[in-house]
């Protein structure tokens, strides 16, 4: 159950990734930084909801580790000149735990 | 939004280029997401759980890998859609920057912040160094195209 819940998540979480990549990613990867923030973010609300099992593999496992990628940013990173590439890397560090720290803020305080 | 003429409508400036998002592509993704999430799922039930998030770690660097390599495969190369449903999507559907930074964010919370900080430096040193070690594996020109 919680195997397919996980399936139906990411079969969303994904494809909507790769909508907001294909619209926003250019000479610089604004779509995937923002998925990232933004399914980090999620995916810190989520812990912080208790959802239970199936809610969690439904939103968190599969939507939100779906929505986001670790594959994609770590070639685009390697694919750009090394300042670029320095900017990059820590901009999605610093957006992804800090978005997920403030979606585990927000979350507790609901 | 408004649609656009599918061909021969002139490039937006500063746009390397934007050809259409397609419904079958997003189709491609959403079935390769599925899969590689599936992967990741079981992957992380059947890995033993310490404080050190190892199965995810294992996961980012081994896809952040294989994602640098696949242009290196032939039928990769032969078909956009094999490739669109690989990368992006197994891909991308395997490997997560939520989880990730989600278990940061805990282990930091929880006092264990040199775990934390060896946890989230690891994942990149060892993401960024595999994608660029697949990277280097797929740029390799082919014997047989280097002869001509």
């Amino acid at each position: 159950m919680n195997a397919l819940l996980v399936v139906l998540g990411a079969a969303v979480g994904a494809p909507l990734r790769y909508a907001v990549a294909h619209l926003l990613d250019d000479r610089w990867p604004t779509g995937t930084l923002l998925v990232n923030a933004v399914g980090a973010g999620l995916f810190g609300l989520f812990a912080a909801l208790s959802l239970g099992d199936q809610g969690w593999a439904l939103l968190g496992t599969g939507f939100c580790g779906a929505f986001t990628t670790f594959s994609s940013f770590a070639v685009q990173a390697v694919d750009r000149p090394a300042r670029a590439a320095a900017a990059y890397v820590v901009a999605t560090t610093l957006l992804a735990v800090g978005g997920c720290a403030l979606g585990w803020v927000l979350g507790s305080s609901l | 939004m408004g649609r656009s003429p599918a061909r021969g409508h002139p490039h937006q400036p500063g746009r390397v280029s934007a050809p259409r998002l397609r419904g079958t592509d997003l189709l491609l993704v959403a079935a390769g997401g599925a899969a590689g999430a599936l992967l990741r799922y079981a992957v992380d039930s059947a890995s033993p759980h310490g404080l050190f998030p190892w199965p995810t770690l294992a996961i980012n660097v081994v896809g952040a890998f294989v994602l640098g390599v696949l242009p290196a495969l032939d039928v990769v190369r032969r078909s956009r859609r094999v490739a669109t449903a690989l990368g992006p999507g197994a891909l991308g559907g395997f490997t997560t920057v939520s989880a990730w930074a989600g278990q940061v964010r805990e282990l930091a919370g929880d006092g264990h912040v040199a775990v934390a900080g060896a946890y989230l430096a690891l994942t990149l040193a060892a993401g960024l160094g595999a994608a660029a070690a697949g990277r280097r594996i797929s740029h390799r020109p082919e014997p047989e195209a280097a002869l001509g």
